[in-house]
């Protein structure tokens, strides 16, 4: 059976290699499920201020605990506001967040990772801070972290930060100090290449398809921190809707509203599982060591 | 009688591109305490017709797709997988190609020895000891009383192998297939289990099949030779014919570039081109792309076995024409 | 054995410093002057002064750093300005219910994760290992608390079969316990089973193909031994090498069912704490969690040295 992978493996090599693993990703079935939730609750997220007509802060008690109907599409919370326009918000804050997550942690974790698995003598040091940051119950500190800075929706992007960074970068890590070893690399260094030079040109681009698919789990786990924070009520200050405060509030009303908590939560989980589909589909077509397993 | 008698087996595979002969009308037999050698290069379909035989092969996406296996009567293929694994052990046991990866490495020899017994017969645990020590001990294994307890890291290649024969004649068998026994071991280390096998036939008088794509194997242990190419058997003699008188020009392509034990000689350099993979195989005569000799008529239809000499069979249309006088 | 468990024992050390550096460094990264927002916006300036000496926080950096090792020397993590008591004693009262909490959960994990996963390999590409899968996915995803509160919407206050919150201590009515106990396990349980299920299944696919499993079926073992024996106690290893992971997510994830189901846990303790800006505590609450999580790992690796014979002979 071997022999018809590497058949199908020569067939392939005719086409440029980002094209052909782009149609390996459109073909894969979890893939494209993936995208599509994601997709759905982005584009609502990006669509937020032409689809919401009602403000989402604006009280009506005349129309409280209203159950979804035509006007009124995912119906009302305990103050007569618009579900509809908190959880379209909800998912603008939470798309934010996680994006905002996911690029500090390209960028910082990156960084860490490659100097520490590229430079030895920095290794040992930050590799332990690394891990004493790794040892939190991640929940924990980022309620600590958030709580000594203060709620607010860029608090708590640092806050997730700082507890996923020290994941990310280990991964970076165990890639380059693979990398570093190979010939090619080697190869770089005896022809008298720089650091910087080889660590752009050689390493960090074959670090890429173990981050990529990190950085989508990332996404996920960053959109659940911050609904949980925000469940808990150390995440962005209401009345700025999120959906784990929408949920929070709807908790004193789960027998005659239960609405108000299962939209945000099925929302919530939607975005959740499409970006887990995303990073195994990507896993299963970028990582070559996890594919011999489809 | 035939210990084992093996007839028109075709295994097929399913693959993502339709189903595949992986071997097509094998037969073959088996006297009682002889030594079949079957040769070929990787990807004839050597170690599939060995795991046929066995009933290893996972199915789906194996499948045997006509032909039958008799063993001590009963036809294998047909059987239950429990009847199928009361002849596995006492019937017929293997041995494989890797030693280093064939014991389970979070269990001790002596455990793994010991549970092969177990699984057979019902001997107290005291027993089962002594039997394991005793087969560890005919497989040369230096002071195996206290190695029972050994974890299969802590054993060269060379031990590992004994240790894979010792489970294998565990439960004294009437046939042992040992697939490539020597292939991953030394060269000195790959003479001395060759020896082992030989003087354990004499004293165990089970039968052998050993398969190789090693001419020197063959000719240090086989009493009679199968040569296969691509999933078919081409030629069937005894050893002595094969080296004397080859009939089909593959067998005498692979002896032209005989390793000798001692020093490993690439492989094949006397034959042109490759094995055909199994989806790809050209019509007619496997072989025909890669022979010299080959004629239009090798390439319309697939020659098969014909008995050219009272115990040689060969599968060419010109091995009369071109057989040395 | 007792090497390995030396080894990491000794490089668990620097860690651990460094994460009691980081829940010292904590309070003293609060903007502005953290004795007033520690004390409060009603707080008066004497108050506050108070409070700055209390904590010594109107001393040098390394001197408030030199008087904290001195406590942890003394096994003396500092008090709790909320409840009034030392921080150890504060997370020793609440310990046992999130220790029941997680380790019910665990039972739930371990059960769903292992056996739907060993399932789902054996049955590849079946509708077994598909179902399996799509639920571990489901697990994976679905945030806890929703579930916590979709069992709470079903069980308590539609059926009316479970109590919606509150906690019962295990010795003074088992039975009591278990019914308080159960909604928030199972919800908690749901990712890491998920997150199991998923690793054993790919662990046991790889240990499936082993040669050595073809050795076991060559030698006319039964199928229960194959798979049970040979298949699972290597699969074991790469499956144990997580459970600190799940354990640090159990202890994360009962900060939220704590607070969902009203369990008078730790993590309902620090996130009051938090909440209250009780430094102290959560200083405190969180170098002893973390600690607790060291140690688990430090267990799991001598377990791993323990099912591996090739780590156990190093």
């Amino acid at each position: 059976m071997s022999e018809i992978a590497d058949a199908e493996g020569i067939a392939q090599k005719r086409e440029h290699p980002a094209r052909a693993t782009l149609r390996r990703l459109f073909r894969h079935r979890l893939f494209v499920t993936g995208l599509f939730l994601f997709g759905i609750i982005a584009g609502v997220a990006i669509a937020a201020p032409w689809i919401t007509g009602v403000d989402p802060q604006r009280l009506s008690m005349r129309n409280k605990f209203l159950s979804p109907s035509e006007t009124w599409v995912f119906g009302t919370d305990n103050f007569g506001r618009s579900l509809w326009s908190r959880v379209v918000w909800g998912a603008q804050l939470s798309m934010i967040i996680g994006a905002s997550v996911v690029a500090l942690n390209a960028v910082f974790g990156t960084l860490i990772g490659a100097a520490a698995g590229y430079f030895r003598r920095l290794d040992n040091a930050l590799m332990r801070v690394n891990d004493a940051l790794m040892a939190f119950p991640a929940i924990l500190l980022a309620i600590a972290v958030t709580s000594v800075l203060g709620p607010s929706t860029l608090n708590v992007i640092l806050a997730l930060s700082i507890v996923y960074i020290p994941r990310t970068a280990r991964i970076v890590r165990s890639s380059v100090i693979v990398l570093r070893e190979m010939e090619y690399v080697q190869a770089a260094v005896a022809a008298g290449a720089g650091h910087w030079r080889i660590l752009r040109h050689h390493i960090l681009p074959n670090a890429m398809a173990p981050m990529i698919v990190q950085l989508s789990f990332l996404f996920a786990y960053a959109v659940l921190s911050e609904a949980t924070l925000s469940f808990l009520g150390v995440g962005a200050v209401p009345p700025t809707p999120t959906w784990g405060n929408i949920m929070a509030e709807g908790r004193d009303f789960m027998r005659e509203a239960p609405w108000i908590i299962t939209i945000p939560g099925v929302a919530l989980m939607i975005t959740v599982m499409g970006l887990n589909l995303l990073g195994d589909g990507l896993r299963d077509v970028l990582d070559p060591r996890l594919r011999i397993q489809q | 009688m035939n210990l084992l008698d093996v007839r028109g087996l075709t295994t097929a595979f399913m693959t993502g591109s339709g189903e595949v002969n992986a071997i097509e009308e094998v037969s073959f037999s088996i006297r009682e305490g002889e030594i079949l050698g079957i040769v070929g290069e990787s990807g004839s379909g050597k170690s599939v017709t060995a795991l046929t035989v066995m009933g290893l092969l996972p199915q789906p996406p194996a499948r045997v797709a006509a032909g039958e296996v008799i063993f001590g009567g009963q036809n294998l293929t047909r059987m239950s997988d429990r009847q199928m694994r009361s002849i596995r052990g006492p019937g017929i046991s293997m041995i494989f190609q890797e030693p280093m990866t064939s014991l389970n490495p979070v269990f001790s020899i002596g455990d793994q020895v010991m549970e092969t017994i177990a699984a057979h017969e019902r001997l107290s645990q005291s027993d089962l000891r002594k039997r394991a020590i005793d087969m560890l001990d005919k497989v040369g294994i230096p002071s195996a009383a206290r190695r029972l307890d050994d974890y299969p890291h802590q054993m060269s290649g060379g031990q590992r192998q004994r240790v894979m024969i010792a489970m294998a004649l565990a439960c004294n068998p009437k046939l042992l297939i040992a697939d490539e026994p020597t292939t991953a071991l030394d060269v000195t280390i790959q003479a001395q289990i060759l020896d082992l096998l030989m003087d354990l036939r004499d004293e165990f008088g089970m039968a052998i099949m050993i398969i190789t794509h090693n001419m020197g194997v063959i000719a240090e242990t086989a009493d009679r030779v199968l040569v296969m190419y691509a999933g078919r058997v081409i030629e069937e003699a005894p050893v002595a014919g094969i080296f004397d008188r080859p009939l089909h020009p593959y067998t005498r392509g692979l002896l032209e570039c005989v390793p000798s034990l001692v020093e490993d000689k690439p492989r094949l350099v006397a034959i042109p081109g490759t094995l055909p993979e199994p989806a790809r195989r050209p019509p007619g005569c496997r072989f025909a792309p890669r022979c010299v000799h080959a004629q239009p008529a090798c390439t319309a239809a697939i020659p098969s076995l014909e008995l050219l000499e009272p115990t040689h069979t060969a599968a060419c249309f010109r091995a009369r024409e071109l057989a040395p006088a | 054995m007792i090497g390995v468990a030396f080894r990491r024992l000794l490089s668990a050390i620097p860690v651990l410093f460094i994460v009691s550096l980081i829940s010292f460094g904590l309070m003293r990264l609060i903007p502005g002057d953290p004795a007033a927002a520690i004390a409060g916006v009603s707080a008066t300036p004497a108050e506050i002064e108070r409070l700055r000496r209390d904590l010594g926080l109107d001393q040098p950096v390394w001197m408030q750093l030199i008087d904290y090792y001195q406590g942890l020397a003394r096994g003396d993590l500092g008090k709790s300005l909320l409840l009034g008591k030392g921080v150890f004693a504060a997370t020793m009262e609440r310990l046992p219910v999130t220790l029941g909490l997680s380790a019910y959960a665990m039972v739930f994990t371990l059960l769903i994760g292992v056996v739907s996963g060993i399932i789902a390999a054996l049955r590849q590409n079946s509708w077994a290992d598909q179902a399996a899968m799509m639920f571990a996915m489901i697990g994976i995803s679905v945030p806890n608390f929703f579930l916590g509160l979709l069992m709470i919407i079903l069980f308590a206050v539609h059926l009316g079969w479970l109590p919606s919150g509150g906690y019962v201590a295990f010795r003074e009515d088992p039975m009591g316990w278990l019914a308080s106990m159960t909604m928030p396990a199972f919800s908690l349980a749901m990712l890491q089973a998920g997150l199991l299920a998923r690793i054993t299944r790919s662990s046991m696919l790889e240990v499936l193909r082993q040669d050595y499993i073809r050795t076991a079926r060559a030698k006319g073992l039964p199928q229960g031994k194959v798979v049970l024996k040979h298949a699972l106690s290597n699969a074991m290893i790469p499956i144990v090498t997580v459970v600190g992971i799940i354990v640090s997510l159990l202890l994360s994830g009962a900060v939220v069912t704590e607070a969902l189901f009203s369990l008078p846990g730790m993590g309902q303790l620090l996130t009051q704490a938090v909440l209250s800006r009780d430094y102290p505590m959560v200083q405190g609450g969180l170098l002893l969690v973390t600690t607790f999580l060291v140690l688990v790992n430090i267990s799991v690796d001598v377990l791993y040295a323990v099912l591996d014979p090739r780590v156990r002979y190093e």
